[in-house]
């Protein structure tokens, strides 16, 4: 296949990476990586570098709608960036020393997870927590307000040390496998810290792009970041993600979200299957 | 300042971020498949970059000669600083406001985002 060719394929597979990605709400890393090396046959490590590059593209390209709005809260999200970017960094030095197939598995599992995830939040609540605050959360001032139809509405903060652990993990994750991981990184806010579902997906959109840039740098001495690979990437699910933002206002997102658990549900079993088989 | 002025001015920043970096990785890319677009392309075996494409000092070389897989990448780079700008931002705003603790606590995943670039 001819360069040009390669792009312009490459380019549409990320338009449709980033619109999902927006749409569902979980980012386009998710669906880039399977599609690059299912479908692409690009190298997983080389996958990660470009899925890298489109976390960060997605990540402040919805941050500056995100915050005109008021949803998302900066202190908590910078307090959580201390686990996520030590998480990441640890993670993306394991991607050098793990063999391939262990992080193939390993993507799987973050798939199917995923979706399940997905899967059981397709009925979304909204209740507000009346328990007080964790007293750290109060030290740091981490109470705020969020925007809801009957106006602003304060919201209190849960089990900061909890949420600051699963970070970690999530920061690890991120590093390791070249992708957001705001599903895990909205389930730390949303259930273990018990802040609002729209205030946790804003926080975790901010976060993601500062996470992903703590394991660009090595991802880029260790040569896995490819200038041809990520051009059409990044370009295409920076406007894919636009689009889809635009889409989702008008989408029924039940429907969208059981569409996406299908097709993460399928590559994460895929993903597994080639990485236990050693086929990658 | 607030926490809400805050986010809006970072959130701009975010924004003109993304568009100046897409911008130049769109321009390298154009300049490259022009000139090399006809080639064949194999990625199914991890070689790795050539180490003039692996560090900050040498893809701004490459890029001041106009080159255009390193033109790609100093806009890839400029996508990557530009959440590392936004913390940067952030511990100036914090300090206005004499919010020592956030002032430290952004700090330190600066240092952490700057270690790891440094590398």
């Amino acid at each position: 296949m001819s360069e040009l060719e390669f792009s312009l394929l490459i380019f549409l597979g990320s338009l449709l990476a980033g619109g999902v990605g927006a749409l569902t709400g979980l980012g386009g890393g998710v669906i880039l990586v399977p599609l690059l090396v299912l479908g692409f046959k690009v190298d997983l490590h080389y996958a990660l570098g470009a899925s890298l590059i489109s976390v960060i593209a997605t990540s402040s390209g919805a941050a500056s709608a995100y915050v005109r709005e008021g949803y998302s809260n900066l202190r908590i999200g910078m307090f959580l960036e201390v686990a996520t970017t030590l998480g990441a960094l640890l993670g993306a030095h394991l991607v050098g020393i793990l063999p391939k197939s262990w992080v193939a598995t390993v993507f799987g599992v973050a798939l199917l997870y995923s979706a399940f995830q997905s899967f059981q939040d397709r009925y979304k609540d909204g209740q507000p927590s009346t328990v007080p605050s964790d007293p750290l959360a109060v030290r740091l001032r981490m109470e705020s307000t969020y925007p809801t139809p009957q106006g602003l509405q304060p919201y209190t903060v849960h089990r900061v040390l909890g949420g600051f652990s699963l970070m970690g993990v999530a920061g690890m994750l991120s590093g390791l496998l070249g992708i957001g991981s705001g599903a895990v990184k909205v389930l730390a806010m949303e259930r273990v810290m018990g802040l609002p579902y729209k205030v946790s997906t804003t926080t975790s959109n901010f976060m993601i792009g500062v996470t992903a840039a703590a394991s660009a740098g090595v991802y880029l001495s260790r040569g896995y970041i490819d200038p041809l690979l990520a051009m059409p990437v990044m370009l295409g699910v920076f406007l894919g993600s636009l689009l889809g933002a635009r889409i989702l206002s008008k989408a029924a997102p039940g429907r969208l979200r059981l569409l996406f658990v299908g097709v993460i549900a399928l590559l994460g079993v895929q993903m597994i299957y080639q990485g236990l088989r050693g086929g990658l | 300042m607030t926490d809400r002025k805050m986010e809006i001015l970072l959130g701009n920043l975010l924004r003109l971020g993304v568009l100046v970096a897409g911008a130049v990785v769109l321009g390298g890319g154009l300049l490259e498949l022009i000139s090399h677009g006809s080639q064949g392309v194999d990625y199914s075996v991890f070689r790795g970059e050539p180490a003039s494409l692996r560090s900050l000092t040498s893809v701004l070389q490459g890029a001041v000669a106009t080159k255009p897989k390193h033109l790609i990448q100093i806009g890839l780079l400029l996508l990557v600083l530009t959440p590392v700008l936004r913390v940067a931002l952030s511990v100036l705003l914090f300090a206005q406001q004499r919010d020592g603790t956030f002032v430290g606590i952004t700090l330190w995943v600066l240092g952490v985002l700057l270690y790891s670039l440094a590398l």
